[in-house]
């Protein structure tokens, strides 16, 4: 598809980094304000489609961009799923326990290990909704032809 | 007690429109609404009188907040809500790109 | 032991993840992980039934317990009952891969069928493990998503169609199940099953309690495909690839269809008698229209599917029968007939229903189609696929010795042990329907004249007519489950726990 015109493509690249940071400091700010992984991470994936929306699917290489959306989702999800097993050998020794250290409440380092989880998840949504948004392009390009 | 009538009249809604429209994407739509609707009644439910936002601050006193347990479930049910709309969007796309229609009721394959 | 019970889910969601990530590395791999996985949570589903014995288990997922007043916390819980639906969700997911290692040989993406495999089967035993409602509604959605995609896998015209029936009655389904878990959590306070039921002891209002019951029965049996909710079914499971076809009217429409129903009304709920009476019609109408509705059908996964209905309604009219003879009160041993005889049958129907999807697999593999008009004289030339599908429909039409003759004499006796003698008349007129069409089929795929040349058709690969082969040997073996002896090791720990509610609530509330 054709991207927009250039005040869309110029505005869009400022305001792109822009939510994406938001998104990142909705992520990392989990465990103290509302929102945590699965909001954030909507908000990651919601700046890189506002890029693709602008400058249209025909300045991207579509089937190198939804493999790489589609491994760093994979990636992200077997990280929890290690994590969660990891603390079955350390710490309380259950599925899911808290390990690391938790520091005073309130801060930003503290809670133990539910800002790592609020990443993985976090990364892993911003990737998976970017896969679906990229598959659905994919087939859209392929029947128009 | 109000609002939960609405919310029911919302799930109504939807209901009415996964029903009545012929058009594929108009029923997808519509099971949302009704997803949402019922979204609505569960947070509606953790309501607790004069309750605060449930952030607890570390150096403020023993105070009254809503229910955050309705709030979890209902964040975690939106990303399902996600999933199926993706699902339903990929088939609905397919299924235009085999029949060439929306219509529901030409796609009528099988029967018996 | 208690910290292997997360396992179960665990190790399917990591590689149906390492199968997305390697598979387009590595060629073969998924080929490779996937059976492995399942044997692995095959072995550990033996050793937990070997190593109960009984008792209950329960797992608090980080430790968290509640304090006082306050219940919090995600328990899984594996008891008699829990156990034997993951071994039979476990041996039915691993004997349909490994037939599908050949069957899906001619599709593009295999890569991804392996995948989704892996977590609609992490789905269902999170299911059946689960202790609270609301992780039964997370592990329900992980389940049934994935069954749509498997449902729409090979994407023609017919397939689509039917995924897209599915998921908007599923849809639909999912969303009672939530509204009611909103209104039970409201009334109580927490999801935790154990706590609603000790929650419910208390004062309730009748009205309410009957409002959210109805939603349960008709959210859970949209899943289960009982009559009046079964339209979905024929068209998924007859759409669907073999082997996933074996899945999902094997083990899925069982694990969160009425595994759940049974584990909600006998473990949260207290029984009235106007739910007794409901279920039990409800089994019986599905009982008597499936088989009716499967004579007429030329299609042969169509006729499969439409028996599928019926044997769950036996399997939801036993228990239905259990709950009325349990409110009487005075008839203890023919409840436990009722519902020792539902259990039974769900472990053989996931069995031979199985069997036979993989057999009419068999059949559209070699053939190319699934109309029982075009096909004819197949024994000489397919021997296994004859003598496994012969084996099979004598053993859902309850001919001795084969399973589904015990199960259904089980039901039967317990039937007019409760004097219930219209249900014991259904079930045995609907036995006579069933041998009726099965013997149709044979006739038709197997015994009649051949239309075409069929000269030239082999038998199926390997891998297929292994797991025929094994799932035939099966149905005779499990026949051996009806001496009492063998079925008080192994079935009377699952009637205890369904029977006795408190054993189940103190296991949890104890910790």
């Amino acid at each position: 598809m054709e991207g927009m015109s250039t005040i869309v493509k110029k505005v869009s690249q400022l305001v792109a980094g822009l939510i994406f940071m938001y998104g990142i400091y909705i992520i990392l700010h989990g465990h103290l304000t509302p929102g945590g992984g699965f909001a954030g991470g909507a908000i990651v994936a919601g700046a890189f489609i506002l890029l693709i929306l602008a400058f249209g699917s025909s300045a991207l290489n579509l089937k190198k961009e939804v493999a790489g959306s589609s491994n760093t989702e994979s990636v992200a999800i077997l990280l929890v799923v290690i994590l969660a097993l990891m603390s079955l050998f350390l710490g309380a020794k259950v599925f899911f326990g808290n390990f690391l250290p938790k520091g005073e409440a309130g801060t930003l380092l503290s809670a133990g290990v539910i800002p790592l989880y609020n990443i993985f998840i976090g990364i892993e949504v911003a990737g998976a909704i970017l896969t679906i948004f990229l598959a659905l392009v994919i087939f859209k390009e392929e029947s128009s032809k | 007690m109000i609002v939960y009538l609405l919310c029911f009249v919302l799930f109504l809604v939807g209901l009415y429109g996964v029903i009545t429209r012929r058009n594929l994407i108009k029923i997808a739509i519509s099971l949302s609404i009704m997803e949402f609707s019922i979204f609505l009644i569960l947070v509606l439910i953790g309501y607790i009188d004069q309750g605060l936002a449930p952030i607890v601050n570390t150096n403020s006193g023993p105070e009254i907040y809503v229910d955050p347990l309705p709030q979890a479930m209902v964040l975690t049910a939106i990303v399902i809500g996600l999933a199926t709309t993706a699902m339903l969007m990929a088939i609905a796309i397919r299924l235009y790109r085999k029949y060439k229609t929306f219509d529901i009721r030409e796609i009528k394959n099988l029967r018996g | 032991m208690d910290a292997l019970i997360p396992l179960f889910v665990a190790i399917p969601l990591i590689s149906a993840f390492l199968m997305v990530i390697f598979g387009k590395l590595v060629k073969g791999f998924h080929r490779f992980l996937a059976p492995i996985t399942l044997l692995a949570l095959l072995l550990l589903a033996v050793y937990e039934f070997t190593s109960l014995g009984g008792t209950s288990q329960a797992y608090a997922m980080g430790g968290w317990t509640g304090k006082e007043g306050s219940p919090l916390g995600i328990f899984l819980v594996l008891d008699g009952f829990s156990v034997i639906m993951l071994c039979i969700i476990n041996l039915i997911g691993l004997v349909a891969l490994f037939y599908s290692l050949s069957y899906m040989a001619k599709y593009t993406a295999e890569a991804n069928y392996y995948s989704l495999f892996c977590l609609i089967v992490a789905g269902m035993n999170g299911v059946v493990l689960s202790g609270d409602l609301f992780n039964l509604f997370v592990f329900l959605e992980v389940s049934v998503i994935s069954s749509y995609a498997l449902v729409a896998f090979g994407v023609g015209k017919t397939e689509l169609e039917a995924s897209f029936k599915y998921q908007v009655l599923g849809g639909l389904a999912s969303m009672l199940i939530l509204l009611a878990i909103g209104l039970i959590y409201w009334q109580c306070k927490t999801v935790n099953m154990a706590e609603v039921r000790a929650a419910f002891d208390g004062s309730y209002s009748k009205a309410f309690y009957l409002f959210v019951q109805v939603l349960l029965i008709s959210g859970f049996g949209l899943k289960a495909a009982i009559i009046p909710f079964h339209a979905w079914l024929p068209d998924a499971h007859s759409s669907a690839p073999s082997p996933i076809s074996a899945m999902l009217s094997g083990v899925l429409i069982k694990a969160v269809g009425i595994y759940v129903l049974i584990r909600l009304f006998f473990n949260m709920f207290v029984f009235t008698h106007e739910i007794g009476v409901v279920i039990a019609a409800l089994g019986a109408l599905s009982m008597v229209l499936g088989s009716l509705l499967a004579i007429i059908q030329w299609d042969v996964k169509r006729l499969l599917a439409y028996s599928s209905i019926s044997q769950i309604g036996y399997i939801v009219m036993a228990f239905g029968m259990g709950i009325i003879l349990l409110l009487r009160g005075n008839n203890e041993a023919a409840a436990v007939l009722a519902i020792g005889g539902g259990i039974y049958h769900m472990i053989n129907h996931a069995v031979f229903k199985g069997l036979l999807f993989l057999n009419a697999g068999s059949l559209e593999f070699r053939l190319n189609t699934r109309n029982l008009k075009e096909m004819g004289g197949l024994s000489k030339s397919m021997p296994l696929t004859s003598t496994t599908s012969f084996m099979a429909s004598m053993s859902i039409s309850g001919i001795p010795p084969f399973n589904g003759f015990f199960s259904k004499l089980v039901i039967i006796i317990a039937a007019i042990n409760g004097r219930f003698y219209l249900l014991a008349a259904l079930a045995v007129l609907v036995s006579i329907i069933t041998l009726g069409y099965f013997l149709k089929f044979q006739r038709f795929a197997f015994f009649n004249k051949a239309e075409k040349a069929v000269e030239k058709i082999r038998e199926v690969p390997f891998p297929m007519a292994t797991s025929m082969v094994f799932l035939a040997i099966l149905c005779v073996a499990l026949s051996l489950l009806a001496i009492p002896s063998v079925s008080e090791t192994v079935l009377r720990p699952a009637i205890d726990v369904l029977i006795q509610p408190e054993l189940y609530s103190t296991t949890l509330i104890g910790i």
